[in-house]
C-alpha cells in the first residue's frame, strides 16, 4: 500500500514538476505569476484531442502537434496581453490581472465554443498496469514519469549549455543589464513564452490522458502553482521538487486521509509553507521588489 | 415590467454593496482577493441559518452576517497580511481559502450541503437596500479620506517609502480587508434573503471574478467608479439577456483590455462629482474625458 501510494504520488509529481517548471520560467524573467498557464495547458490539451479524435492522428503526432499549439499560443498571450505593459513598465499587479483576465477569457471561451463536455482520450496505452510483487503502476503513468523526466533534463542542459540558455538566465538576474550587454529583450521573453508553452503542451497531452479533457481542468494546473510557490518560484530545480513533493504528499493525504480534504489541504500547506519560508524552498525573491 | 426593472435594481444594489468593500480593499491596498465570495457566502449562511433555524429578527440577522464575515476576513488576514505575502502569493491563498469554504459548507450539517437552504424569508427589499448601499458607500467615503485612507493609498503607491513614513503597513491592509469582508457579509445576508434560498454553488469563482472586474474597469482607487461598473456589469447583461457563459467571456476580455488600453479604468484616481460632469461638457475631449 505504501510503495503503491508512493508510486502514484510519483506520476502525479512528475506532471505537476513539469507545469511547476513552466510558472518557474516565465516568473524568474518577468517577475509576475502567469496565471493564464493553466488555461493554455487546458488548451493544449484539447490540441491534443482533437487531433487524434477527429484527424485520426498518432500518439506522437498529437503530442507533437499539441507542443507546437501551445507555444503558439503562449506567444501570442504574452504579445497581445503582457508586451504593451512590459513597455510601459506596470507593475506586476498589472500584469497578474491582464494574466486573469486571459485566463477567465479562454476559458470560458473554450465553455461556450466547445461545452463543458468531459471528453475521455482514446485508448493509446492499454489500460494494463505493470505489476511486480503486488505494487501495480498503469503503462501510462510509466510513459508520464519518464517523458517528463526526460524534457526537464533538455530544458535545464539548454538553460544550462547553449548561449540562449544563458541570456535566459542571465536575464533572471537582471534583465536590464542583460539587455545593455546586447540580448534582445523582446525577442528572449518571446523564446521563454514559447518555451514554456511547449511544457504545457506536453502536460496538457498527459493531464488529459490521464484524467479528461474539459474547460476547467485549468483549475489542476493551480495545484501546479503552489508547487511552484513550495519550491520557490523563479526556481526550476525547486519547481521540480516542489512538483514531486506536492504530488506525494496530496496522494497519501487521499489515500489515508480522505479524498474530500486533498485540494484544501495542498492549500493550507501553502498557507503554512509561506508563513514560515516566504520563499519556498529553493526561492531567492524575499518579498517584491521595488 | 416595472417588477424586473426593480429586480435588476436591487441585484444591482447587492453587488454594489459587496464591490465597494473590494474597491477600498484592492483598490486602495492593491492588493487582490480571489476569494470575496467566501466572504459573500459566509454572511449569506450565516444570516440565513439564524432567520432560518432560530427565528432571528432579519435585522439582527444581517449584523450578524456582517460581523461574520470582518471577522473570518480579520481571521484569514492576519496570518496571510502579516507574512507579508507577494501580491500573486496572497491572491493565491485567498484563492484556496473560497476553495475550503466551499468544501466546508458542502459538508457541514447545518448548512445542508450541497442542497442548500430553501425558503429564507424574503425580507430584503429595495428600500433596504437602498438605505444599506448608501450607509457602506458613505463609511468606505469617510474610511479613505481618513487617516486610515491616507496610510492605504501610501501603502499602494509605494509600500517601502510608506514604511519609511511610518505607516504601519499591516495594520493599514487589515483594516481594509476586514472591511471589506465585512461589506461582503452584509451583501451576502442581503442576497440570502432576497433570493430566499442558496446554496454552496452559488458563490463560486464567477462571483469573486465579477467583483474584481467591476473593481478594475471602475478604477482602482476609486469608490464611484467601481459602483458605476457594477451597475453596468449587471444592468447591461440583465437588459440584453445575454447567457452567463459569455458574460464572463466579456469579463475576462475587458480585463485584458483595461490593462493594455486603460489601466487607470474608468474613472482612474477620480471621483464622480459635479466638477467632474461640468468638466465633460466645458471642455470636450481636452482633458475633460472620464
Amino acid at each position: 500500500m505504501f510503495v503503491q501510494t508512493l508510486l502514484t504520488g510519483l506520476a502525479i509529481g512528475g506532471i505537476y514538476a513539469l507545469m511547476a517548471v513552466g510558472y518557474s520560467l516565465v516568473f524568474s524573467i518577468l517577475n509576475f505569476s502567469n496565471f493564464a498557464y493553466g488555461s493554455i495547458i487546458m488548451l493544449g490539451s484539447y490540441i491534443a484531442y482533437f487531433a487524434m479524435v477527429r484527424l485520426g492522428a498518432p500518439m506522437w503526432a498529437a503530442l507533437i502537434l499539441s507542443i507546437l499549439g501551445a507555444a503558439l499560443l503562449c506567444f501570442l498571450n504574452e504579445r497581445l496581453a503582457y508586451s504593451s505593459l512590459r513597455r510601459r513598465r506596470a507593475s506586476s499587479l498589472f500584469f497578474m490581472i491582464s494574466a486573469m483576465g486571459t485566463a477567465i477569457f479562454l476559458e470560458n471561451l473554450v465553455y461556450a465554443l466547445i461545452g463543458a463536455h468531459f471528453y475521455s482520450f482514446p485508448e493509446v496505452f492499454a489500460r494494463t498496469n505493470i505489476s511486480y510483487h503486488g505494487v501495480a503502476i498503469g503503462v501510462l503513468d510509466v510513459f508520464a514519469i519518464v517523458f517528463s523526466s526526460v524534457t526537464i533534463y533538455a530544458l535545464h542542459t539548454f538553460l544550462q549549455k547553449s548561449r540562449t540558455g544563458i541570456a535566459i538566465r542571465a536575464a533572471s538576474y537582471d534583465i536590464q543589464v542583460c539587455s545593455l550587454n546586447g540580448v534582445n529583450n523582446n525577442a528572449l521573453i518571446g523564446l521563454v513564452f514559447a518555451l514554456a508553452g511547449a511544457l504545457a503542451g506536453v502536460s496538457g497531452t498527459f493531464l488529459g490522458m490521464k484524467y479528461l479533457v474539459y474547460p476547467t481542468m485549468g483549475w489542476i494546473t493551480n495545484k501546479a502553482y503552489i508547487a511552484a510557490v513550495i519550491g520557490g518560484l523563479g526556481s526550476l530545480p525547486g519547481a521540480v521538487v516542489g512538483g514531486i513533493l506536492l504530488g506525494v504528499l496530496e496522494t497519501f493525504v487521499s489515500a489515508y486521509v480522505s479524498s474530500v480534504v486533498r485540494d484544501v489541504f495542498s492549500f493550507s500547506l501553502l498557507v503554512l509553507l509561506l508563513l514560515v519560508m516566504p520563499t519556498g524552498l529553493f526561492g531567492r525573491y524575499l518579498e517584491e521588489k521595488v | 415590467m416595472l417588477q424586473y426593472v426593480f429586480g435588476v435594481i436591487s441585484l444591482g444594489l447587492i453587488y454594489v454593496i459587496a464591490t465597494t468593500g473590494l474597491a477600498v480593499f484592492t483598490g486602495f491596498t492593491g492588493l487582490f482577493s480571489l476569494g470575496h465570495a467566501a466572504f459573500f457566502a459566509i454572511g449569506a449562511y450565516t444570516a440565513a441559518i439564524l432567520t432560518y433555524f432560530y427565528g432571528w429578527n432579519f435585522y439582527l440577522a444581517l449584523l450578524a452576517g456582517t460581523a461574520a464575515g470582518g471577522l473570518v476576513g480579520f481571521a484569514i488576514g492576519y496570518p496571510t497580511l502579516k507574512a507579508k505575502l507577494r501580491t500573486d502569493y496572497f491572491a493565491i491563498a485567498t484563492l484556496g481559502f473560497g476553495e475550503a469554504v466551499r468544501v466546508l459548507l458542502e459538508n457541514l450539517p447545518i448548512t445542508q450541503g450541497a442542497r442548500g437552504l430553501p425558503g429564507i424569508q424574503g425580507d430584503t427589499n429595495l428600500p433596504v437596500l437602498l438605505v444599506a448601499s448608501a450607509i457602506v458607500i458613505w463609511a468606505a467615503w469617510n474610511l479613505i479620506h481618513s487617516r486610515h485612507g491616507r496610510a492605504a493609498i501610501a501603502i499602494r503607491e509605494d509600500f517601502v517609502a510608506a514604511e519609511m513614513m511610518g505607516v504601519d503597513i499591516f495594520m493599514g491592509r487589515l483594516r481594509s480587508l476586514t472591511f471589506s469582508a465585512a461589506c461582503a457579509g452584509l451583501a451576502g445576508g442581503l442576497f440570502a434573503h432576497y433570493f430566499c434560498f442558496i446554496q454552496p454553488s452559488m458563490f463560486t469563482a464567477y462571483m469573486s471574478t465579477q467583483m474584481t472586474a467591476a473593481v478594475v474597469a471602475g478604477g482602482m482607487g476609486s469608490i464611484s467608479g467601481p459602483v458605476i461598473a457594477t451597475l453596468i456589469f449587471i444592468g447591461i447583461p440583465e437588459a440584453l439577456r445575454v447567457a452567463n457563459i459569455w458574460r464572463l467571456v466579456a469579463y475576462g476580455l475587458l480585463l485584458v483590455l483595461i490593462m493594455v488600453f486603460r489601466p487607470q479604468g474608468l474613472m482612474g484616481y477620480r471621483e464622480l462629482s459635479l466638477d467632474l460632469v461640468r468638466g465633460w461638457f466645458r471642455r470636450p475631449g481636452k482633458g475633460g474625458k472620464p
